[in-house]
């Protein structure tokens, strides 16, 4: 479980380095599938129909389905790079740290006294999540923000899969469909964006705003 | 079974729709759907005591109000939605904005989301799992985007999208938050029905469940559109169709709400009331004065209608938070509110439909061209600021004696200040566009689109001078549940 937390933990870094939207995506399959993996070793040999089930559709959706659509959404937009991110790719690796400090901060804090709950999964949890946000407010790109959610959605699945065995299998699946059908209407939609806008820059979405004066500037704070 | 059938049947009915081609056939699915489901709720939520269906599902009296309320509104808007999609073009149409041609999403579609939308609206208002709530709640999101994006064009767009990521974003927070309260049940078997976290509600870490409080309050937060958080909501209800504005302010939000006051009924019932409270009262009042600030500055007649739902958001909170009394006056709101809001944005659809514009400052003369909408929008507007006599008067006096009485001066002066705000931005903006000289002759109104507003009117009105038993009887019983005063 351990190599899983730090394998995890070193694809974040890989996504907040790398301008390359593919590379992105197949980051994101590979944490699919590494959180795929995690309900068995983290039940450790007690495995029970319903774990294989949940991790084989994870592995499915997460690690294959959703990439795949993201992947369909890259070739028609002919985009290939995320360019000139808020927070350029290096210092967005040392902003990583920091997000990595804090989460250690985080689960240090959560006096984790249970010992069933490991502490480096915890870690490697709110990395995801970190990530996942800092990930949505400082890239442009409106692919690389349902990346981003599904990063930070990973992040919370890890999190409920340290804390708890125990949540009920059918909720388990129900959070699974929730997420890929969102992920499919994102990328119904950005389908049409790229046809609308012929961008998918979402600091460009300011058609819409109260504070029109100040729209450009934080359209990003808004949107996350 | 009742209860089964009141989330099979639009579950059922809307997966049929996509696939039904005859717009006849699936008119008449959609209006016969939901006029089974409202016959359905009621005979539900009539019997005193609650319903249950395993551990799972099951009707209080909390979500008995909320079911009938949510399944009243999706008739009102089935009525006028009908009359709505059939005179909606088929051929792309220019915008009324901008000029650039767009084509409506087809009818299937959008006949399909709504009946899914009913159904998952539904499923989160019954369910006493807090898991099942969660991905209930958030079914509700993913069946509205297509909703908003029915008009294919590029606010639309900007629109959905807003919702589709902040509103996932803030509901994967409350998962976090249903994650915490799962550490904070210390025993062997831990459960998240409601009845076993309310059975040892005695024995629940405080330091986990205030954690888990905040999570989910940020989270469902989001999506009842409380600020700082509201940011998609304008965009959202401002640019989705009348009919689907009408439920997504009525209904939808409340779903929402109804995801806080559940754990707000386990904070109170492991004696952490307070803690809970002054969180909601900070949020409510944030809301009340940030959507003030926007109504006082509005020129689009749709956006002032959402600011005004954050601000009731705002107030439902409010109340909440200072329970006792203001437990009963914040849900005999939220039924107010759904009522009014829902026929506001109707008539708000009927101004649009004739004058092709949301900029307050070019119309005039309403109520001489459109003489029902414009009667509506003047009397839509005395009950949405809290007029008497109408219900939202009582229920907002309500929520103000309940400050008083403990003693929160600041409170009920910020209170007080910001619905005089809101009342003196509202009426400049809906005064200027009903009086006036009518500058174009009068049109006839067909009836599907007065209908339903004349109905709510008539409901906000009597709920004003009349508060039915049944009804009065379970809204004290859900305070009760929330730790309310006995009658």
């Amino acid at each position: 479980m351990d190599i899983i937390s730090i394998l995890l933990i070193l694809s974040c870094l890989l996504l907040l380095g790398s301008s390359r939207l593919h590379v992105a995506i197949r980051v994101v399959a590979a944490q699919g599938i590494l959180l795929g993996i995690l309900p068995l070793v983290r039940s450790m040999g007690d495995i029970t129909t319903g774990i294989w089930i949940l991790s084989v559709t994870t592995i499915v959706s997460k690690g294959i389905l959703l990439p795949w659509l993201m992947r369909v959404c890259l070739r028609n937009s002919d985009i290939d790079r995320e360019i000139e991110p808020f927070i350029g790719f290096g210092s967005s690796l040392i902003y990583g740290i920091g997000l990595l400090a804090l989460a250690v901060w985080v689960t240090v804090r959560m006096e984790l006294t249970q010992s069933e709950v490991p502490a480096v999964l915890m870690i490697s949890s709110f990395f995801l999540i970190f990530v996942g946000l800092f990930i949505m407010v400082t890239r442009r790109k409106a692919i690389t923000q349902s990346l981003a959610y599904l990063v930070m959605e990973n992040g919370v699945y890890g999190v409920g899969v340290g804390m708890s065995l125990d949540f009920p299998f059918v909720v388990e699946l129900g959070i699974l469909l929730d997420v890929c059908v969102g992920v499919f209407l994102m990328g119904n939609l950005l389908f049409h964006l790229d046809r609308e806008f012929e961008h998918m820059d979402v600091d460009k979405l300011t058609e819409l705003s109260d504070v029109a004066e100040s729209a450009a500037a934080t359209t990003g704070e808004e949107i996350a | 079974m009742l209860l089964l059938s009141i989330i099979l049947l639009p579950t059922v009915a809307g997966t049929a729709s996509y696939l039904i081609r005859s717009h006849r056939i699936r008119r008449t699915l959609w209006g016969a759907t939901a006029t089974a489901h409202l016959v359905l709720s009621i005979a539900a939520a009539m019997p005193p005591e609650a319903a249950t269906l395993g551990h799972w599902i099951g009707l209080d009296a909390l979500s008995a109000i909320f079911l009938v309320l949510t399944s009243l509104l999706f008739l009102g808007a089935t009525v006028y939605g009908i009359g709505y999609v059939a005179r909606e073009p088929v051929a792309p149409q220019p915008d009324v904005e901008d000029g650039s041609l767009f084509r409506n999403e087809p009818e299937s579609v959008f006949t399909g989301a709504i009946l899914l939308l009913l159904a998952t609206m539904s499923l989160a208002i019954v369910s006493r799992h807090l898991g099942l709530q969660w991905v209930a709640i958030e079914a509700t999101t993913l069946a509205s985007a297509p909703l908003i994006y029915y008009h294919q064009n590029r606010r639309s767009l900007e629109a959905a999208w807003k919702y589709l990521i902040l509103c996932s974003v803030g509901i994967a927070v409350a998962l976090l938050g249903i994650f915490f309260i799962l550490m904070a049940m210390q025993g062997e078997h831990r459960d998240l029905t409601l009845a076993a976290l309310l059975a040892q509600a005695g024995e629940l870490n405080h330091k986990w469940l205030g954690i888990a409080f905040i999570f989910m309050l940020v989270g469902y937060g989001t999506k009842m559109g409380l600020a700082p958080l509201h940011t998609w909501l304008p965009d959202a209800h401002s640019e989705a169709p009348s009919p689907v504005s009408a439920l997504l302010s009525g209904a939808l939000l409340n779903c929402a709400f109804l995801g806080i006051l559940r754990v707000q009924q386990v904070c109170t019932a492991a004696g952490m009331a307070a803690f809970g409270g002054d969180l909601l009262i900070l949020f409510g009042l944030l809301s009340m004065g940030l959507a003030g600030v926007f109504i006082l500055r509005q020129t689009d007649y749709k956006r002032m209608l959402a600011y005004s739902s954050v601000e009731h958001m705002g107030i439902l909170a409010l109340g909440v938070g200072l329970g006792g009394l203001g437990l009963f006056g914040s849900l005999l709101h939220a039924v107010n509110h759904s009522v009014v809001k829902a026929m506001l944005f109707l008539t708000a659809g009927n101004i649009l439909a004739r004058f092709h514009t949301k900029d307050t400052t070019k119309i005039q003369g309403a109520c001489g061209i459109l003489p029902i909408s414009g009667v509506l929008w003047i009397a839509g507007f005395l009950a949405i600021t809290g007029s008497p006599p109408f219900g939202t008067f009582i229920s907002e006096f309500t929520i103000l004696r309940a400050t008083v009485e403990q003693g929160r001066w600041v409170v009920a002066g910020l209170y007080s200040l910001f619905l005089l705000l809101i009342f003196v931005g509202m009426s400049a903006i809906v005064l200027r566009m009903a009086l006036g000289k009518p500058q174009e002759s009068r049109t006839r109104e067909p009836w599907t689109t007065v209908l339903s507003p004349l109905v709510f009117a008539a409901v906000a009105l009597l709920l004003g001078v009349y508060l039915p038993a049944p009804l009065a009887d379970k809204l004290h019983s859900a305070a009760q549940l929330l730790g309310g005063l006995a009658k």
